[in-house]
């Protein structure tokens, strides 16, 4: 690798500045996995048709096996493993999954969930249609979704109630 | 059927428990062999696969795959020390090509490199030059051909000819089913770390005991110096049975040859191109029955697409013969199986192991006797049930356990299936483009593996001092729940709460010779196993209690932490110290093999299954007849787990096993050009069901039920056969289109896509 092909990145990830120096070609999943040790962040199919890298970028999902980790520079990234309070205690929308079965492998799981947390925090008037639908771009291959599905509406309700 | 024996009341197995690894999966914590810290200098592997689909060697030139940036070492046949074999029976898989390929993208070689990116880049870099011949890569070519990678095998049973012959109704057909790619959300991947004349390999696969056997040969170690080690993988369904044993061996060839740490995650196109999946078959079969829809004959000859080598082969056509009749009698019968030879990737397990190929027959028949006799199909099913009388089964199995007829009636009921019918006559008669279809299929299912030797399972349990329980067990966590039903089981041996039982990683070097997680049988064998050792266990406490407070043995009992003995109790905690301290052994190792299967391989006949797992399911379907779009809109079930252990673990089993099904009969398409290239290597062209693909009305309930034989707690296995449910779907979309023609037998053949359905419609329509 040629110095030029390297470049220094900043980045806040969960609310946590980062630095690294990475090869201009390094996806930002890599980048989460490799530089920063953030491993919760899954590559399914490194195509960005599965869902299971959704992480979210300034507040918008994007899947970072697709997109360069340069790119995230000077932006604030979010990922499954700042989605619990800093005492570990989980959300409402993870302590649902966790009470619904919304998962079995869980390799779709931080994929699935940060797609949720970009959807709900846009419109918290979702019905259970939509709710599939904002889905459908991210790929469970163990559950059928019902688990999931369940999960997100109950994460809704209870999400709702504090309104 | 023997009483259960329950002498204290159950609290912890037969409740809904999460998953154990809920909190980290929704935490991102939990660690896949991919997110293991990686040692120090750890390398990376890449496959090089073959330009072409069948071959000789020419030459391979791999200068430029050297000198490409970080790239330490090139791996190729020459390179194994040992047997170059990852083949999990006959011996015909090597690890990399040698001489000649066989299917398009077999490995020929693999870079070793300082990152995966450079490794996959060097791979780019190979000159392979082959003789390529003409491969043969359909069922159809196979057969013309006449090329079989097994000899082909048969059950018969009555005198079929005579009962076709003297049946007033005859028909003939044949039915296609396609393959399926697992998709596996965590493709396959393995890490091998070299030690001191010791590998070890942390492998995302069904089968270490397999790994551990396959590397130690081509490393020339003994078994006893390699370990094979997994906590969990993300999904496998199947396709990490015997072939995540090739990137394994791979890696710890690397491990050995390098000194360093060598990991191997294939690339989502080269899974998908260089892994085996669910044999497509063809199904050529003959009907005799009477006017009441009852068979006579069944004369049916199953050809599957196997691949270039036998895998796991015989097995799943064994399975597809064992599940030509369903849950239905045949009076006579001629199951023939025949096991072609193709130049394409060797086709591998894949929930319902061939099972779900040889219920789609027997189905479709049942649909193709109701359209004969213009009988509703369910009557036609429900008159076709095994029952009194009729239980013999084509392998010479009496089915003793059949609640079929009571299951089905139920779901009739609860689908309110008769109700619906009428209403979707009405509403096709009013509606020339849309239509509606409805079915009701069952299932059941054989559960035990077929090699009989394979029924036996190994567990190692540790007390330690503070009263915490270390369990280990022989079967690997794939997403299915198994590693939480067995800390159940053994919790409720203790008569101490689930946390305090630590599941532990699946090794080789805590219980050997283990089988692979499959056929459904985890929990069967597994949990016996470890109730065992924990019983072991707790009998020694028992004898100690009994001796150390001065009570009869009968007074000793374990419950809610505590053990009691006579009016008074103790801590479990408590006891194990005190017991630790009368020098009583807190560790013990189990065993279970499963009773009373027999099996004559030769004659064809015995009881290779321990008991049966039945279900049913009722879909609705809405098809477009002008597009060939389809749309399930309801969705019920009713299915027998026993006496379930886990209620909530065993619905996700059933919903996910359902759609799973589903997406095999109605999206999923393996499409190969003639020259043996599969076009469909990514989920982009691979059209998995998304959460928009599953009707918002999915009801599904358990069978009130308990095992007939002695099972852990009486519950049965589940893994598979919700599989098989899904047919169900597919019988609903023949039901839609069979209403343009009543009368019409409906040539639909699996997977039922848009292109499919258009094509039944033209040819139902055209006569
Ligand atoms: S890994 Fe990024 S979408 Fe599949
Ligand atoms: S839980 Fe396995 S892919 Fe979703």
């Amino acid at each position: 690798m040629t110095g030029a092909s390297r470049r220094a990145i900043k980045l806040q990830v969960n609310g946590k500045p980062h630095a690294a120096e990475v090869d201009v070609r390094l996806t930002l999943a890599d980048c989460l996995r490799q530089e920063f040790k953030l491993t919760g962040t899954h590559l399914g199919c490194e195509h960005g048709v599965c869902g299971a890298c959704t992480v979210l970028l300034d507040g918008q999902s994007v899947r970072a096996c697709l997109m360069l980790a340069v790119q995230a520079d000077g932006r604030a990234v979010a990922t499954v493993e700042g989605l619990a309070g800093a005492d570990g205690k989980l959300n409402i929308l993870q302590q649902a999954f966790k009470d619904h079965h919304g998962l079995q492998c869980g390799f779709c799981t931080p994929g699935i969930l940060m797609t949720l947390t970009e959807c709900f925090a846009d419109k918290p008037d979702l019905t259970e249609q939509d709710i599939r639908v904002a889905l459908s771009g991210n790929i469970c291959r163990c559950t059928g979704y019902q688990g999931i599905v369940d999960a997100a509406m109950d994460a809704l309700r209870k999400m709702r109630s504090l309104l | 059927m023997p009483p259960e024996v329950v002498d204290v009341p159950l609290r912890i197995v037969r409740t809904s428990r999460r998953h154990d690894s809920a909190t980290r999966h929704v935490s991102g914590s939990a660690t896949y062999i991919d997110d293991m810290p990686e040692p120090h200098g750890t390398l990376h592997l890449a496959p090089g696969g073959a330009p072409v689909a069948r071959g000789k060697i020419k030459s391979v030139d791999l200068d430029a795959v050297r000198a490409a940036p970080g790239v330490v070492r090139v791996l190729t046949a020459a390179d194994i020390p040992g047997t170059n074999d990852v083949s999990p029976v006959v011996g015909d898989d090597p690890a990399l090509a040698d001489g000649e390929v066989q299917f398009h993208g077999q490995v020929v070689f693999a870079v070793v490199a300082e990152t995966r990116e450079a490794a996959r880049r060097a791979v780019k870099l190979a000159k392979i030059e082959i003789d390529a011949e003409t491969p043969l890569v359909t069922v159809d070519e196979a057969l013309s051909a006449d090329l079989n990678i097994l000899p082909e095998y048969r059950f018969t049973t009555g005198e079929v000819g005579a009962a076709l012959a003297a049946s007033p109704h005859r028909l003939d057909g044949t039915l296609r089913i396609g393959g399926q790619e697992h998709f596996y959300l965590e493709g396959q991947v393995a890490l091998a770390v070299p030690g001191e004349d010791e590998m070890l390999v942390y492998s995302s696969t069904q089968h270490p005991s397999e790994l551990q056997a396959l590397v130690a040969h081509m490393l020339k170690l003994p078994q006893a110096a390699v370990t094979v080690e997994v906590r969990r993988m993300g999904g496998a369904f199947g396709g990490k049975e015997s072939q995540a044993a090739q990137w394994g061996a791979l890696a710890a060839l690397a491990a050995r040859l390098t000194g360093r740490a060598c990991k191997m995650r294939l690339d989502r196109d080269d899974d998908m191109i260089m892994t085996g999946k669910r044999h497509d078959f063809r199904a050529d079969y003959q009907l005799g029955f009477d006017g009441e829809g009852r068979l006579n004959g069944y004369d049916v000859l199953l050809s599957s697409r196997c691949g270039y080598s036998a895998d796991l082969s015989q097995g799943i056509n064994d399975r597809a013969m064992f599940h030509a009749d369903n849950a239905y009698y045949l009076p006579a019968a001629n199951i023939l199986s025949k096991r072609m030879k193709t130049h394409t990737v060797s086709n591998t397990a894949f929930r319902g192991f061939g099972g779900p190929q040889g219920m789609m027959a027997i189905e479709r028949a049942m649909d193709d006797i109701a359209w004969t006799l213009g009988l509703d199909p369910l009557d036609v099913r429900i008159r076709n049930l095994y029952g009194d009388g009729r239980d013999m089964t084509p392998y010479g199995m009496r089915v003793t356990d059949n609640i079929s007829p009571e299951l089905i009636a139920g779901l009739e009921r609860s689908s309110d299936y008769r109700a619906r019918r009428k209403a979707i006559a009405a509403f096709n008669a009013d509606s020339p483009i849309i239509k509606r279809g409805i079915a009701l299929t069952p299932v059941k299912f054989g559960i035990s593996f077929t090699n009989t030797f394979l029924n036996q399972g190994g567990a190692l349990v540790h007390v330690y001092k503070d009263g915490t329980v270390h369990l280990n067990h022989g079967g690997t966590e794939m997403g299915q729940g198994l590693f939480v039903k067995i800390a159940q089981v053994v919790a409720e041996e203790f008569g101490i709460d689930l946390e305090h039982v630590k599941i532990t990683a699946t090794t080789t070097a805590k219980v050997p010779n283990t089988s692979p997680t499959a056929a459904s049988s985890g929990t069967d064998i597994n949990g016996m196993a470890a109730q065992s050792a924990a019983r072991i266990i707790k009998d020694r406490l028992t004898d100690f209690a009994a001796s150390f407070y001065n009570v009869p043995r009968e007074q000793v009992a374990f419950r809610e932490n505590k053990v009691f003995y006579g009016n008074h109790s103790v801590a479990f905690s408590e006891l194990i110290l005190r017991a630790h301290v009368g020098q009583v052994s807190l560790s013990s190792t189990g065993f279970y093999k499963t009773p009373d299967l027999t099996w004559d391989q030769a004659k064809a006949h015995g009881r290779p299954f321990y008991y049966f797992s039945y279900g049913a399911a009722c879909s609705e379907v809405m098809i477009d007849t002008l597009t060939g779009e389809m749309k399930v809109e309801r969705i019920d079930i009713l299915h027998d787990v026993g006496k379930s252990l886990n209620p909530a673990i065993d619905i996700g089993q059933i919903e996910g096993g359902f759609v799973q099904g589903m997406g095999w009969l109605t999206a999923e398409e393996l499409v190969y050009d003639a020259k043996g290239r599969l076009l469909t290597h990514a989920p982009s062209t691979y059209k998995i069901p998304t959460s928009s693909d599953v009707p918002a009305d999915f009801r599904v309930a358990l069978f009130d039920g308990a095992n007939r034989e002695a099972t852990i707690y009486r519950s049965k296995a589940v893994g598979e056969p919700p599989l098989m449910l899904a047919i169900s779907v597919f019988c609903a979309v023949a039901d839609a289109i069979h209403s343009l023609a009543p009368g019409r037998r409906v040539p639909l053949d699996a997977p039922a896509t848009p292109e499919s359905i258009l094509r039944a419609v033209k040819a139902v329509a055209q006569h």
